[in-house]
């Protein structure tokens, strides 16, 4: 049996699926797994972002650093009641473990795949280890794609019965370089198989609103849903750190004075004021940035990543207006 | 051409343990080329195990020969006699030579001398990069003669990825000088390797088939690669039929 009837001609019949395709503004999340077997931990952030969002990636040893894994984490966000789309990078899995993880994975009821190239290990806790790279971010889409629509594995091998059938996403970094070839990389991750994109955090909405003009002029906002990355600024400080050393990131000035002046007038001393004041003004930045990027066309949704600051998501959502999330049967 | 650096002596001494009499063998070509193990590097290496060793008070006997090529039986069988007196052979030949001193010496203990490191090109005097992992399949005219496979950090065959910017790899490399680590410390007082950038093989491509009005081939997605014909496929062989010397019989 496939499952192709009980989707309803949807191709995973996910609620991102459901939502983006009766054209709803997604707003999806980010959770990422712990280093350690704590499975409440994952209840907990789950219980944050529940209600609040269509679906939230588990990511995938991000940052190269050893976490449960995101097929175990997406199970127990199932369980929990939150949507999952799973994450996975081309670092540690060749295209046996990646295929075979896809087959777990939807029969554990897993129906949105973010497929990733992943940070180098040597940023993370193993710098010592072999990657892999068997296939790369491009052609795990491709992969993904044909396991639902052609029902065949990567070697060409037929699924007898029941094929994974994914949502398949794609990520996208807008001002990675070199810029001028990111719509065309865009449209390559389209052509290989791409039914959404999470971009990387957007920050410089002019720089944002050039790269969909180049997207819109290939045409794949008509094929492709686009969510922007959006993500709260803890301070000022962590606002130099993206501009300086995160590759990918255009972080303008504006709004590290933004940054900056929130805490103007709170001395030094009173530490917790301070960081309150921020954390406010975050907050604010952000609902702005997914204010702006809403009406860009072409936009479909926005990607909240609140890294280990889920609490924010539930204020953040509601404060751009994106509250309730719609239910789609 | 292969490229190597001598190991820290102190290693090279701790494989000599076991034996007296110790031969160091060079090779001519190669890693003479790329200052390593030369005739010249193999006279300075005995003179500094000889030195060390009595200095330490085990004094080995060290002698040094070196041969056009450590990769062919000829030039081994020339050098039989100093092989047969010694009890350790350093090699200091890339590891192509190291085994076939192995295989050619049955009954001899033969160890490297050197780490061999990559197929690279002399970019400058004292520079040597890698170009090439002999994947045995190679893709450079759909890259415009610059290689993923060997310059890419990831191996994409479908760059670049999200860690590009200002045509510079996200990731950096230790900064090396003779094969040591160069130290620095931090604002805090802590040693720390030095890290220095690395161009992004996939934005060099970018820039040549842009340059060369060629990047339509970039907008092709690349299958997945066929690996077999890389080391993957376990070691590999030649034979050229063409070239075997037959049993005359
Ligand atoms: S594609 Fe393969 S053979 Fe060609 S240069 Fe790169 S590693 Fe060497
Ligand atoms: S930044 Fe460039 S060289 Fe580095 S891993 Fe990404 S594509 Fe490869």
């Amino acid at each position: 049996m496939t499952d192709q009837a009980a989707t309803n001609g949807y191709k995973s019949g996910s609620n991102l699926e459901k939502v983006l395709r009766a054209g709803h503004f997604a707003v999806t999340g980010e959770l990422g797994p712990p280093q350690n077997a704590d499975g409440d931990h994952i209840r907990e952030k789950a219980g944050l972002l529940r209600g609040f969002v269509d679906a939230v990636n588990i990511t995938d040893n991000q940052t190269a650093v050893v976490r449960m894994s995101s097929i175990g984490a997406a199970i127990i966000a199932i369980q929990e009641g939150l949507e999952p789309v799973m994450q996975m990078t081309c670092r540690d899995r060749n295209r046996l473990a990646m295929q075979a993880d896809f087959l777990s994975a939807y029969a554990l009821g897993i129906k949105n795949m973010l497929a990733l190239t992943g940070d180098h290990q040597s940023f993370g806790n193993h710098p010592t280890a072999k990657n892999v790279h068997d296939v790369d971010s491009l052609q795990l889409l491709g992969m993904l794609r044909d396991l639902r629509d052609e029902k065949k594995f990567d070697c060409g091998d037929p699924i007898k019965e029941c094929e994974p059938r994914f949502f398949v996403g794609a990520a996208a970094a807008p001002e990675a370089g070199p810029t001028e070839w990111r719509p065309y990389r865009l449209a390559k991750k389209v052509s290989a198989g791409a039914d959404f994109i999470q971009t990387q955090l957007v920050y410089n909405v002019d720089a944002f609103k050039k790269y969909m003009e180049e997207v819109r002029k290939l045409g794949l906002h008509e094929k492709v849903f686009i969510l922007v990355g959006v993500g709260p600024l803890k301070g000022p400080g962590m606002a130099r750190y993206m501009r300086d050393f995160v590759p990918g990131i255009s972080m303008p000035d504006h709004i590290i004075d933004r940054m900056t002046k929130a805490a103007t007038g709170i001395p030094k001393e009173e530490k917790q004021a301070r960081r309150d004041a921020w954390r406010a003004e975050g907050i604010q930045v952000c609902i702005e940035l997914m204010q702006e990027v809403r009406e860009i066309k072409g936009v479909a949704g926005v990607h909240v990543m609140a890294i280990e600051w889920e609490e924010a998501v539930e204020s953040i959502v509601e404060g751009a207006g994106m509250l309730p999330r719609p239910v789609v049967e | 051409m292969i490229t190597g650096e001598q190991k820290p002596l102190e290693e090279i001494k701790g494989f000599l343990t076991n034996g007296r009499k110790v031969l160091v063998v060079g090779c001519g070509t190669c890693v003479t080329v790329c200052f390593a193990g030369g005739e010249k590097e193999a006279q300075i290496l005995a003179a500094s195990l000889r030195m060390s060793t009595k200095l330490g008070g085990d004094p080995k006997e060290v002698s040094d020969v070196t041969v056009q090529r450590q990769c062919e039986w000829e030039y081994l069988d020339v050098i039989e006699k100093e092989v047969q007196e010694a009890d350790i052979i350093v090699s200091l030949a890339c590891g192509i030579g190291v085994q076939a001193m192995a295989k050619h010496f049955p009954e001899k203990w033969v160890v490297p001398g050197l780490n061999t490191n990559f197929l690279g090109l002399p970019e400058e005097q004292g520079i040597w990069t890698e170009q090439c992992q002999a994947c045995g399949d190679c893709i450079l005219a759909l890259t415009g003669g610059i290689c993923p496979i060997a310059r890419c950090a990831k191996q994409l065959l479908n760059g670049p990825c999200g860690g590009s910017e200002n045509g510079l790899c996200e990731v950096k490399r230790v900064k090396k000088d003779g094969g040591i680590p160069v130290m620095e410390t931090d604002a805090r007082g802590r040693q720390r390797p030095v890290m220095e950038d690395v161009e992004c093989a996939w934005h060099l491509i970018h820039e040549r088939l842009s340059s060369l009005g060629k990047l339509d081939l970039l907008m092709e997605v690349q299958p997945p690669k066929d690996w077999s014909s890389s080391r993957d496929g376990g070691p590999r062989r030649i034979v050229r039929e063409d070239l075997l010397l037959l049993d005359e019989g």
